[in-house]
């Protein structure tokens, strides 16, 4: 069968989007879950603080999201603007 | 030089056997081999505790060796099942059970090897409680294994997936996809589970009334450790039994396979963080029991933060599948 250019950009844009999100996905996902250990660690030692140790954690956790958002968008953007 | 679909299907197996029994060898390996280690570190602070400490080796190494164990079972059936062979989806079935199985016994083999070898250290240090330190191990081991399960479950499903009346073009892409999002998804669950395990273990050594509470965080802390497998294997089910229509393009099973590819590696990241987090608030919970409650709290919102990725891959996913 003959595989047109267009098809075969069509194909490597579905394969890129998920693996653009599928391995973006490994770093965010390790990272905010050492901030939520480490957090728990501080809570533990000083439950009194949990407060804003709890707020100090999501602060951190939004900005190691941030590189699983930008995987989210390159996928979307691979999958419906492309 | 054209082949026949047999000699592609034979080419299938057996490759997927070798690929299925080598990777499945690592986990289970290096997790025994932590076990064997942090015995030996055990016995040297207390030899004379050796009968306990030998005993509860073995039993740790036999439960982590189990993930090995179902990647030759895979291997063996791989090799000497040859099933009816009509089209060339057997050979993509095969093939993906290899990889399924062969990736999906990494995560738990490790991950069973931290309560195991966490366990020795224990009963150097609380021998007077050496059954409950066994039975706390028991159940970390055993909750790190059901990744491994999984992907043996769907490593069998797709050996004995009936693919006569289901078309060749998507269906190949769909098949490999459904083995690689259990397998891969399945690494950083089992890991992530055998963390909170071992911080399980060596918490209730050190203060043994905290062991209710312990085992209790423990087992949440491994549940949320576990969905991102969970997630792998609904992918993989929703690419083994939706009927694809037939096509001559390649963007389509491109795009099945990209589906099972990003749950797959997307699973790997949170089921691991999960697993830290779980283990540090395992850890503090035995060291500071009066603050349980809010640890437990703090730990499933930095849980639930972790998750978000892995929800992300599988939306994607789904819009793979679904969508376009």
């Amino acid at each position: 069968m003959a595989i047109e250019g267009a098809e075969l950009v069509k194909a490597a844009a579905f394969i890129g989007a998920g693996l653009a999100m599928g391995l973006g996905a490994i770093g965010p996902g390790v990272g905010e879950g050492f901030v939520g250990g480490k957090a728990c660690e501080a809570i533990g030692r000083k439950p009194e603080e949990a407060g804003l140790l709890t707020r100090t954690m999501l602060v951190a956790q939004a900005v190691s999201e941030s590189t699983g958002i930008y995987s989210l968008v390159v996928a979307l953007l691979l999958l419906f603007v492309v | 030089m054209p082949f026949d679909i047999q000699t592609i299907v034979s080419i299938a197996s057996y490759g997927g056997a070798g690929v299925c029994m080598g990777l499945g060898a690592i986990g289970a390996a290096m997790g025994v081999g932590y076990t064997g280690g942090l015995a030996n570190q055990a016995l040297s602070q207390k030899p004379e505790a050796s009968g306990t400490i030998v005993k509860n080796m073995l039993i740790g190494q036999a439960i982590a060796e189990s993930a090995a164990i179902f990647a030759l079972v895979i291997a063996v059936l791989l090799i000497y099942l040859s099933p009816p062979v009509t089209n060339l989806l057997t050979a993509s079935a095969l093939g993906a059970a290899g990889l399924c199985m062969g990736f999906g016994a990494i995560g738990s083999g490790l991950g069973s090897g931290f309560p195991a070898g966490e366990v020795c250290l224990a009963i150097v240090r609380q021998p007077a409680i050496s059954g409950r330190l066994t039975t706390n191990m028991l159940i970390g081991s055993a909750v790190c294994q059901t990744p491994a399960i999984f992907a043996m479950v769907v490593a069998l499903m797709l050996m004995f997936l009936d693919v006569n009346n289901l078309s060749v073009n998507p269906t190949w892409a769909a098949l490999l996809g459904a083995g690689l999002s259990t397998g891969l998804a399945a690494i950083g669950s089992g890991f992530g589970g055998g963390l909170a395990g071992g911080s399980s273990v060596s918490g209730i050594a050190r203060q043994p009334e905290t062991f209710g509470k312990v085992t209790t965080i423990m087992l949440v802390g491994q549940a949320v450790s576990q969905t991102p497998a969970i997630f792998g294997l609904l992918i993989s089910f929703i690419l083994m039994f939706k009927i694809f229509p037939e096509t001559t393009s390649i963007a389509a099973p491109m795009a099945l396979l990209g589906a099972g590819l990003c749950m797959g590696f997307g699973g790997i990241g949170p089921g691991v963080g999960n697993g830290f987090t779980a283990q540090s608030a395992v850890k503090w919970v035995a060291r500071n029991v009066e603050a349980s409650g809010i640890l437990t709290r703090v730990m499933l919102v930095g849980q639930a933060v972790s998750q978000s990725t892995a929800i992300y891959a599988m939306v994607v996913s789904l819009v793979l599948i679904f969508v376009v």
